[in-house]
């Protein structure tokens, strides 16, 4: 019985890692048309992984669902964009990437993580 | 980049004056592509469009069909926010309530022993109500942190609900299986915990509402500033005066302003004087006085006369919507200082869901009996007690007040790694012109060679400086003026960089400058070297004139320090700041300025060109180098500096080149920013020292790491409790900053 129970703690364990941090199929999404709706949701934004073409103009259309006052700030901190969502309404916001690379955009207190892959 | 935040966009047309203009609009727009809806009101002149068409084409559209239209700003938003807030603060104190009500009843239905045993059929019918009851508690105030656990969960992610979720649900349902199956647990571990679950709940919805509290005084300095702009304003139109809305002030209007009026928006004064109080946009204490041709800001006060402006920038082009807009992006803005945390609040929940189920392993092998009672408590008191907000708050919050605190005093901090660098500085370097000094040089000497006059000096002088931008060349102009000099054109102008000029002026060579020019040029300017050393060492720029090779004399200009700047140097000095004054003047000049303003080191005869690698040299040597200049000659050395310090004349905000843009021409303002910066540095290092010693410590106390001593043992609910107020404690720490004084 001892050992079942010891058994199941290191399987719990073993999938709280695999599951929050192994498992990497992430909601991706490409920017198309130049418009992409984005979900600000109990704690994750869906997509949370976005693909835009570097120098093209893209208008990211965030969508906040979360009254909580954690997801009211969107920041994309290398590419010096913040913005303040409202709640329940949506917000656009229309810049071009320049450079290529991976930038990460999160909430204030970096709970809500997304990336922005500039290809 | 362009934000937009709603697809709705109202527009003020001011020539609407018939219902056939209305359907002429109407047409014009419901064409163009990317517009749905079109509403034109004919009673206020307005046309809200919806649809994802962009303002100016719409603009462009009415233009094209014979109407002028601008822009109507949305100042709604922020009421909106502020009533959203409200609303759901309020929400969150009922939530409390329900709570804390319902727990007081279990807790005292519990201690006074008023319920039967749990083994008997009424014991368990009478705790299966205060199960529904707490169940009630957990879904009616708790509820939001399962769903936002689960809607998580699923997307792989954990945050602060997933553990408050779990640590009450697991208390709720191991007490729930307990009533139901007494007998399946031994007697002493026969003990429910729904006053726990709904305890917890109660505490951290009162956090929440506490928390939520205090945030909203963290954003006081942008509502103070939003708050500046007055509603309406008093226009000129049809020679009538007519006070209208703000929004529906058009480009050019002229405006009305009485004593003790706010100023609506930006402009130039064009009839009348006054005294303008710009302190709440400058932090500048003494009312400016303002006559004909000044600019004047939007949100300043009228203090003494009534005047008449024209309308320069409207909307968001007013300094002050620009200045709003800077400090509220700034305030997003995160420093380096606080992407450890980020790392750290990343990997938090899981690790600490970890952490739980270690603890579990541990109480299981080794605990002493009932295992499963100690079991329950350090796993809940671990899941509950573990707070990642504190530790994501710690930064953000103080970066949002030490912003605003900033401007207050009229120090706008472009990114919040400014912030944490101007806290850091041990090199201040200061460009003279305009900086330390006014700026607006005057011509105090001329000094004619034998044979000429101080006329004919002053008029080839000015002849040739009048093409020049240089503010020099401004005062020879201006002594040129005064003495109501006639002045000649010149067949051409050809500046030297940092030397001076050359220019044909009647067939004859002009050489204007510097002694290296007339060095270089072989011309001897004999006794005027003498009487050059001697004004310099007054702190006068010289210029030597020479005409076909011949000195014709010297002007000797000087640039009056600002009143302040000694004091301002001073201050930086106090707190251990070295000061360093750049400038393309002579030696002489520079040693006398520097010793009247007593900077700890000069250096002199610098080309605008190598300011640059004179802070390079600095950085070299190990100092963190501000470099403070006005922003436009200066922009290599601003954006080369660690902090680049653009010192603004009250309307240019946004000086791209510099990382903090001080609204007031004093040197103050660069010692303020520091102080400010070193305050809120050492508020973000309490809050992340706090956050995570808070963390470090809460949570093996909570696994009950103390108990093999000291046998004591953290209950769940003192857990919830401390939870709720370390996030708290952040956010009212940080907002210890609003009392900071520089």
């Amino acid at each position: 019985m001892g050992i079942l129970i010891n058994l199941i703690g290191v399987l719990l364990i073993a999938f709280i890692i695999w599951w929050f941090w192994l498992y990497k199929k992430q909601s991706e999404a490409t920017v198309e048309g130049s418009s992409l709706d984005i979900i600000v949701d109990s704690g994750v934004y869906k997509p949370s992984v976005i693909h835009a073409k570097a120098g093209e103009e893209i208008t990211l259309r965030f969508i906040r669902k979360d009254s909580n006052p954690c997801s009211e700030k969107v920041l994309f901190n290398d590419l010096d964009i913040s913005a303040d969502l409202p709640f329940e309404t949506p917000y656009e916001m229309t810049f071009t990437p320049d450079k290529k690379g991976e930038f990460e955009f999160t909430c204030q207190m970096a709970m809500y993580r997304g990336k922005l892959i500039v290809e | 980049m362009n934000n937009k935040s709603t697809s709705y966009k109202r527009l003020y047309v001011s020539d609407i004056s018939c219902a056939s203009c209305v359907n002429t609009i109407e047409t014009a727009l419901k064409s163009l592509p990317g517009v749905d809806e079109v509403e034109v009101n004919f009673a206020d002149r307005t046309v809200n469009v919806s649809g994802n068409a962009a303002e100016d084409v719409l603009i462009k559209a009415i233009a094209g069909s014979g109407y002028t239209a601008c822009l109507v700003e949305d100042n709604t938003q922020d009421s909106d926010k502020e009533n959203q807030e409200l609303a759901h603060y309020k929400e969150l104190l009922k939530k409390t309530i329900v709570a804390g009500v319902i727990s007081l009843i279990i807790i005292a239905v519990t201690m006074l022993d008023l319920l039967p045993d749990l083994t008997t059929f009424k014991g368990q019918f009478s705790w299966g109500i205060v199960s529904l009851l707490s169940l009630f508690v957990l879904v009616y105030s708790g509820g939001r942190f399962f769903t936002g656990a689960l809607k998580s969960f699923k997307n792989h992610n954990a945050n602060m609900d997933t553990l408050i979720a779990i640590g009450t649900g697991v208390a709720w349902v191991y007490s729930t299986f307990v009533v139901i199956f007494p007998d399946s647990v031994s007697e002493i571990a026969r003990h429910v915990y729904f006053d726990t679950a709904t305890l917890i709940i109660a505490f951290i919805n009162l956090g929440s509402a506490l928390e939520m509290r205090a945030r909203g005084k963290t954003s006081e300095a942008i509502k103070r500033l939003i708050g500046l702009q007055p509603k309406t304003a008093r226009v000129l139109r049809d020679a009538q005066e007519v006070d209208i809305p703000i929004d529906q002030v058009l480009l050019d209007e002229v405006i009305r302003v009485r004593p003790g009026e706010k100023i609506p928006v930006d402009g130039e004064l064009t009839e009348g004087s006054s005294h303008v109080d710009e302190s709440m946009l400058t932090g500048e204490p003494i009312p400016v006085s303002k006559k004909v041709g000044d600019q004047i800001v939007g949100g300043s006060v009228n203090k003494s006369g009534s005047f008449l402006f024209k309308a320069t920038h409207i909307g968001k082009d007013t300094a002050l919507s620009q200045i709003i807009e800077m400090v509220r992006k700034a305030q997003n803005t995160k420093p380096e200082i606080g992407r450890l945390a980020d790392k750290v609040s990343s990997i938090f929940v899981p690790t600490v869901m970890i952490i739980a189920v270690l603890t579990m392993f541990v109480w299981f092998n080794f605990g002493p009996d009932p295992k499963l009672t100690y079991i329950l408590v350090t796993t809940v008191a671990v899941l509950i007690i573990a707070c990642p907000c504190a530790l994501g708050l710690a930064t953000p919050i103080s970066v949002m007040v030490g912003v605003g605190k900033a401007a207050e005093y009229g120090v706008l901090i472009r990114k919040g790694d400014a912030l944490q660098k101007a806290g850091q500085l041990t090199t201040v370097v200061l460009d003279k012109t305009g900086t330390i000094t006014e700026g607006k040089p005057v011509v105090t000497a001329l000094e004619p060679s034998d044979g000429s006059s101080e006329e004919k000096l002053l008029r080839i002088a000015a002849s040739v400086e009048i093409n020049s931008e240089h503010p020099l060349a401004e005062a020879v102009v201006e002594a040129s003026k005064e003495k109501n000099i006639e002045l000649s054109t010149i067949e051409s102008f050809e500046a030297i960089s940092g030397h001076g000029v050359k220019a044909i002026y009647q067939q004859k060579t002009v050489l204007l400058g510097n002694r290296k020019l007339m060095q270089d040029n072989d011309v001897n300017i004999g006794e005027l070297g003498g009487r050059s050393e001697e004004l310099s060492k007054l702190g006068q720029t010289v210029i030597f004139v020479s005409l076909d090779g011949q000195p014709l004399g010297l002007i000797g200009i000087s640039d009056p320090i600002k009143t302040d700047s000694k004091e301002a140097i001073q201050r930086l000095q106090e707190i251990g700041i070295k000061v360093v004054m750049l400038t393309g003047d002579n030696r002489a000049t520079a040693q006398t300025v520097a010793s009247l303003v007593g900077v700890d080191d000069f250096i002199a005869e610098v080309l605008p060109q190598d300011k640059a690698d004179e802070i390079t040299k600095l950085q070299e040597k190990g100092e963190k180098v501000a470099m403070v200049g006005d922003g436009i000659n200066d922009a290599p050395a601003l954006a080369g500096a660690d902090v680049g310090f653009a010192i603004g004349t009250g309307t240019d905000v946004a000086i791209e080149s510099a990382d903090i843009t001080l609204m007031r021409g004093s040197l103050h303002g660069v010692a303020d920013a520091v102080a400010i910066s070193k305050a809120t540095l050492r508020n973000i290092k309490e809050n992340l020292i706090g956050a995570f010693g808070y963390n470090t410590l809460a949570i093996p106390i909570a696994a009950g790491i103390l108990y093999p001593f000291t046998g004591i043992l953290l209950s769940p609910i003192i857990a919830g409790a401390a939870m709720a107020l370390s996030s708290v404690t952040v956010v009212t720490n940080a907002n210890r900053l609003r009392w900071f004084k520089p």
